[in-house]
């Protein structure tokens, strides 16, 4: 019973911040596999499931909003699917260590390259609020 | 891209300048190309690591196709919805689905998918986003050592 609470607070911050658009999925496999003990294939079989229901709901509104841009969904789609099937097959028989392992790398490396490229647009955009500053200190 | 496509390509006869249409051509296919790698990849990672292709659709529509940050939100779960269902249902078929962690954490994400949807729009979250990535980085770290 506690176990089933855990689990759905867990749950609750990690679809919060994937409501948010910051990749929930990307915080809730590690929270439920260092926090819970859940095995690794376990926790991005649940994550998968999880977002489709979602991610149904919210493709849906988007789409009455006219926000998806279709062609270009199927460019990435068709190759995609493909190699996201051999993987899937691939990240289920491997051990569950290696692949916790594999996921912590991919995890800083999207931290680290995260950080910067927010950093790089916050820089961007002080500069561009700068020359505004002068442009409109000398139009005065 | 279609835009694209229809004003240089398709009265490519009549054009005064074909080196343009060329250089278009050119600029279009390789654009394809890059668009079909970016699947491949993002694929590959998206079933490897039962998510996270979110976080590499969005940068790669920007930059290749320099959508806004908006539509290119809304288009990544085009392509992740789809990518999810099918390696949802081959990781279901293995096994690795276990209803008593599924059912409680899947419930708390729905309910917190809809909440932070709305928190959203009156959230200004460069703050967050830091902290988040901070977190990230920090639990990369654990699950490695």
């Amino acid at each position: 019973m506690s176990e089933g609470w855990l689990y759905f607070a867990i749950g609750l911050t990690g679809g919060i911040l994937g409501g948010m658009g910051m990749g929930g999925g990307t915080l809730f496999i590690p929270l439920i596999t260092i926090f819970m003990n859940v095995e690794q294939v376990t926790a991005q079989a649940v994550n998968l499931i999880a977002f489709v229901p979602m991610a149904l709901v919210t493709l849906i509104i988007h789409i009455k909003n006219k926000l998806v841009d279709f062609p270009s969904v199927w460019y990435l789609l068709l190759p995609s699917l493909i190699t996201t099937v051999i993987t899937s097959f691939y990240a289920v028989d491997i051990k569950s260590e290696i692949l916790k392992k594999c996921f912590g790398i991919f995890l800083v490396i999207i931290a680290v390259a995260m950080f910067v490229s927010e950093g790089y647009k916050f820089f961007k955009n002080r500069k561009g609020r700068k020359a505004n500053k002068n442009l409109t200190n000398i139009k005065l | 891209m279609k835009k694209v496509y229809t004003d240089y390509i398709g009265n490519g006869n009549c054009c005064y300048f074909p080196e343009l249409v060329k250089t278009n051509r050119a600029k279009i296919l390789k654009k394809f190309f890059v668009l079909v790698f970016a699947g491949l990849f993002i694929g590959a990672v998206n079933g490897f690591f039962g998510g996270g292709g979110g976080m590499l659709v969005v940068p790669a529509l920007t930059v290749i196709l320099s959508l806004e940050e908006k539509k290119a939100h809304a288009t990544a779960i085009a392509v992740i919805l789809p990518l999810c269902l099918v390696s949802g249902i081959v990781y279901c078929l293995k096994g690795a689905f276990d209803f008593k962690v599924g059912g409680p954490s899947t419930l708390g994400i729905i309910i917190g998918g809809i909440a932070g949807a709305l928190l959203l729009k009156n959230l200004s979250n460069n703050f967050l986003k830091l902290i988040f990535y901070g977190i990230m980085f920090a639990a990369g770290v654990k699950m490695i050592l």
